[in-house]
């Protein structure tokens, strides 16, 4: 080893141990962070705190089959019981009378502070009296036996008109005392954890629990009704859990199928173990500085960027195949003058391709794009500088002439039948002019790596159990609880007309559980003192069929309430309420958030105008309500990083147009490059299509990366015709078609994976990548007539 | 709760049983038995739909006159009944698949019977006898059918005593695949008495 090779040797083993260190220590991720924007807009914000904390993400929905429905409502109750009791979860609702009774309790008793309906007027004569008329009519209807032993108590109807309010319409079916779906063949139960749904570990602690409970349950029952029970999870915690799960479970998987592939690969081709392990350090110092990037770069490495950098090991193996196929054969001639350039070439314009990704919004991309870059560069460097110095001088390698000379065989057939190329833009465009209207996916789900048949799921679970609509909500903040409440307040107070009109089918919010002190107080003395009241109501009920005697215990609950103490938070535990108002009332980084979740009249959908009257109600005071669509604001999250990927994919094209122009200065030479690899990308673009696919933005970027990594190919094809003498044509094809399988091997086990987004870039790239080689031999020019043994 | 205690206590006190001697004297022969009780299930069975005025006089203990009420019924074979109810005031109560709901005014309120069985025999009795459906009555009640076709009286006793807890029993009376008064009498001695018709054709 030379002077030069010792420095390069040193400084790589130097850089090698400072990206070791700095992967080591490195956070690494798989939660829903990748999908979620880099620099978010003030809403975008908002949509993204409601996604990591807020409600909805913390909803565990349990449902329980098989067996009978008593052995079902025996195990929801045993799993309510276990949970109930476990700090890990903020409520746990299945429907028990039980806690029904407490609840209704909860509201009997606290009546007077908590029904809108009290207020100075409503304890008027004529008020009065127009209420006692509602209860009898009430107690004459088929409610009547509910509402018969309440009518002395509170005959003005406070319950109802609380309960009214919270709404009843969405309460789920029941079957053997507990809450059971639609068809009632499954138990069905509501969690909410504490943990904030982002918090995946504590997420997946929650999920174990439920299924220890459920099989400690289970034991209890007798053997053959144990055997039919069966158990399943859902909601936003438990596809996080899962999603983190394979995401892992994929990086590990791929990686290694690929680099088993690829290895086999090399192994075949070189017949060397020594070039196979040679072959392979620029990918390792390419994997490893992508890591160090990332974690250099972002808050956490995301397992998806390992997934994505898959596919790094069969592109970084490129350089050292070239190296060995085409370097080691020269006779006299030097490589790092003949092959190295075009190598060089070659890597800029795939780096220049992801380095389009950099300033994208979306994190995964961004990453993906970070990753690249800094692995290419590291596996090119390390190919032209260290591995030179590292290589025996006589490499034991398999002679590839021979199928050098086969392959130069079939590329002269190949060129005969260029003119069939002409196929594929009409074919393609044909394809594509038929399917315009849904060329591209405009749904983030279709992302997700949560399987469609568990969103449908738990979409039909969260039907089946009234789950509050958590589409649409108002969102309010102040620095105190107290003044965010008041502010939840005056907000209701606006939205109550748009209820009363049909315009929205309903709101909820905290301080329907728990009013604000100043609203509770002034609630209080809107109740008149005893004496007052009498007078009042002996009047009120002139020509009514109820005699002041049966209301006597009215005048005491109303004396009671006018002097007892305000409700606290504390005043909630042992009720469902007192998850509710955790969730609408949010500790959050400035102080507190309230929500007031909107249910949609009719549909699940706020229509224009209804969301217009919203954005108008909550507008004309000044507690900055803001009206946050959380479904619509996920879309145009989605399309924004759609419209961008196609922004940058094209600026991506574009410097590669650039960056070739500038190295080989001839528009021609620039346009034999590009023209196979525009044409593998329509074709790829009308097999999508054609199979039923809508593009999705990853297969947008593997487009933009079929022109990165196919470049390389169609450079040697233009090398070999600009300097025939300069290299071996039949050694150039063979280190071309190793280089092409690999790369094709590490998309095409991409291509397989379970993720979306990893499938999506494989599907599109290993296609694309065999097709460049394709295409790009098919156009080549006649090289100076080779001798071929 | 407190609260039911109360009601319970006052309903207690105020118990009025006046048709207690009628109760005991209804015995219990078979009544599947009976071919004419059979014939008024396959006649109620075959009527898809009906319309006929109502009104109820409502006599709760506590009160000191009965609430009276008028309005019109509407059922719509098998499980569709409407009580629609015009004076003293509007009041809507409509039972559809098990879900009853009531709108009086603008308030709205949905009840899944299923959660709420001290209410099911006080629409289950009318709905299963309207449709000829003896299983649900047989699911709820003890019958005793008296009578023939031209005029016959059913009697249902609640079999679940969380059911008897509020309702006593229940009385009907009709003429062929007509009915002409319900009489519910809860087991705190309050009563409702519904007469119904004449049937409004289309």
């Amino acid at each position: 080893m030379n002077r030069a090779g010792l420095r390069s040797t040193a400084l790589f083993v130097l850089f090698a141990l400072v990206g070791a260190l700095i992967a080591a220590r490195a956070r690494y991720s798989a939660d829903l962070s990748a999908f979620l924007p880099r620099s978010p807009t003030a809403t975008q914000q908002l949509l993204v705190e409601q996604l990591r904390e807020g409600p909805a993400a913390r909803l565990i929905l349990v449902a329980i089959g098989g067996a009978d429905a008593g052995a079902r409502a025996r195990v929801s109750m045993a799993l309510g019981r276990a949970l109930r009791t476990d700090p890990a979860f903020a409520s746990v609702s299945n429907g028990e009378a039980q806690t029904l009774e407490r609840d209704r309790a909860f509201l009997f008793q606290h009546r007077y502070l908590l029904s809108e309906a009290v207020t100075p007027a409503h304890f008027t004569v004529p008020a009065l009296h127009e209420a006692i008329v509602g209860s009898l009519q009430a107690l004459a209807s088929a409610e009547g036996p509910l509402l018969k032993p309440l009518f002395a108590l509170d005959p003005t109807g406070e319950l109802l008109t609380i309960l009214d309010a919270i709404g009843t319409e969405r309460t789920p079916r029941s079957s053997e005392g507990v809450w059971s779906s639609r068809d009632g063949a499954q138990a069905l139960l509501v969690l909410q954890t504490r943990a904030p749904g982002a918090d995946t570990d504590a997420e997946e602690a929650a999920c174990a629990k439920v299924r220890q409970a459920f099989a400690a349950a289970r034991a209890a029952l007798p053997p053959q009704e144990r055997a039919a029970l069966t158990l399943r999870l859902s909601g936003p915690p438990v596809f996080a859990v899962a999603s983190r799960a394979l995401i892992e479970g994929e990086v590990v998987r791929l990686s290694g199928l690929s680099a088993l592939f690829i290895s086999l690969l090399l192994l075949f081709a070189y017949r060397s173990v020594s070039a196979l392990l040679l072959g392979l350090v620029p990918v390792a110092a390419g994997a490893l500085t992508g890591v160090a990037a990332v974690a250099l770069g972002f808050p956490a490495v995301h397992g998806l960027t390992l997934g994505f950098g898959v596919t790094l090991i069969g592109e970084a193996v490129d350089y050292s195949i070239y190296l060995f196929v085409q370097g080691t054969s020269h006779a006299g001639g030097d490589w790092r003058h003949s092959v190295w350039p075009t190598i060089r070439l070659g890597a800029l314009t795939s780096i220049a391709g992801f380095a389009a990704l950099l300033p994208s919004n979306f994190q995964g991309l961004a990453q993906l794009g970070l990753y690249s870059v800094a692995g290419l560069t590291a596996a090119a460097l390390t190919t032209r500088y260290v591995l030179p110095a590292w290589l025996p001088a006589r490499l034991a390698m398999r002679d590839l002439r021979a199928p050098g000379a086969w392959l130069l065989r079939v590329l002269q057939q190949l060129r005969r039948v260029r003119a069939a190329l002409v196929l594929i833009p009409l074919v393609a465009g044909v394809i594509l002019v038929l399917h315009r209207g849904a060329l591209l996916s405009h749904d983030l789900a279709a992302l997700s790596p949560v399987p469609a048949a568990e969103q449908d799921f738990a979409e039909q679970l969260s039907a089946d159990l009234g789950a509050p609509d958590v589409r649409y909500m108002v969102l309010t903040s102040a620095r105190q609880p107290e003044a965010a409440l008041a502010a939840a307040e005056s907000l209701g107070q606006r939205l109550r007309p748009l209820v009363d009109t049909g315009v929205i089918a309903g709101f909820d919010s905290a301080s329907r559980y728990l009013p604000s002190e100043a609203l509770q107080r002034a609630r209080q003395q809107s109740l008149p003192p005893a004496p007052q009241l009498q007078t009042r109501l002996s009047e009120a009920l002139v020509g009514l069929p109820v005699s002041e005697a049966v209301l006597q215990p009215f005048l005491a609950e109303v004396e009671q309430a006018r002097t007892t103490a305000l409700l606290r938070r504390a005043d909630l535990e042992g009720t469902s309420f007192a998850a509710a108002v955790d969730a609408l009332l949010v500790p959050t980084s400035g102080g507190y958030s309230a929500l007031l979740p909107i249910a949609a009249a009719g549909s699940v959908d706020l229509s224009d105008e209804a969301a217009a009257r919203v954005r108008q109600a909550i507008g004309a005071g000044n507690e900055h309500g803001v009206l946050l669509d959380l479904k619509g604001e996920t879309n145009r999250l989605y399309l924004g990083y759609l419209k961008q990927a196609i922004e940058l994919s094209l600026l991506g094209f574009a410097a590669i147009v650039l960056l070739l122009g500038a190295m080989l200065r001839s528009a021609v030479r620039v346009m034999r490059v590009l023209a196979p690899l525009a044409l593998a990308v329509i074709a790829v673009a009308g097999l999508l299509i054609a199979s039923g696919h809508s593009l999705t933005i990853l297969h947008l970027v593997g487009m933009l990366l079929i022109v990165a990594v196919g470049s390389n190919y169609a450079l040697f094809f233009d090398r070999s015709a600009q300097a025939p003498q300069e290299a071996s044509v039949s050694l150039t094809l063979t280190s071309l078609l190793l280089a092409n399988t690999a790369t094709v091997l590490a998309f095409g086990v991409l291509a397989f994976s379970r993720v979306p987004v990893l499938s999506d870039l494989g599907s599109t790239v290993a296609p694309g990548a065999f097709l460049a080689l394709l295409f790009a031999a098919m156009l080549s020019e006649r090289a100076a007539p080779e001798h071929i043994p | 709760m407190s609260a039911r205690a109360a009601g319970l206590a006052g309903a207690l006190l105020l118990c009025l049983d006046p048709f207690s001697a009628f109760a005991a004297a209804a015995t219990a022969p078979s009544a599947q038995a009976d071919p004419a009780f059979a014939q008024v299930l396959t006649l109620l069975g075959a009527r898809r739909h009906g319309h006929a005025p109502f009104t109820e006089v409502h006599e709760m203990a506590m009160l000191k006159e009965p609430l009276r009420s008028s309005g019109e019924l509407f059922y719509d074979a098998p499980d569709r009944l409407e009580k629609r109810t015009l004076t003293p005031r509007a009041e809507s109560l409509v039972l559809d698949h098990g879900i009853l709901t009531a709108q009086r005014g603008p308030h709205r309120h949905v009840l899944e019977l299923s959660a709420y069985p001290q209410v099911v025999p006080f629409v289950e009795s009318i709905r299963a006898t309207l449709a000829g459906d003896e299983a649900a009555l047989e699911r709820y009640f003890s019958i005793d059918f008296k009578g023939e076709l031209a005029h016959w009286t059913l009697h249902l006793t609640p079999k679940d005593p969380a059911l008897a807890h509020t309702v006593k029993d229940i009385t009907i009376e009709g003429e062929r695949d007509v009915l002409h008064s319900v009489v519910i009498r809860q087991s705190d001695g309050d009563r409702s008495l519904i007469t119904i018709g004449p049937e409004i054709t289309p």
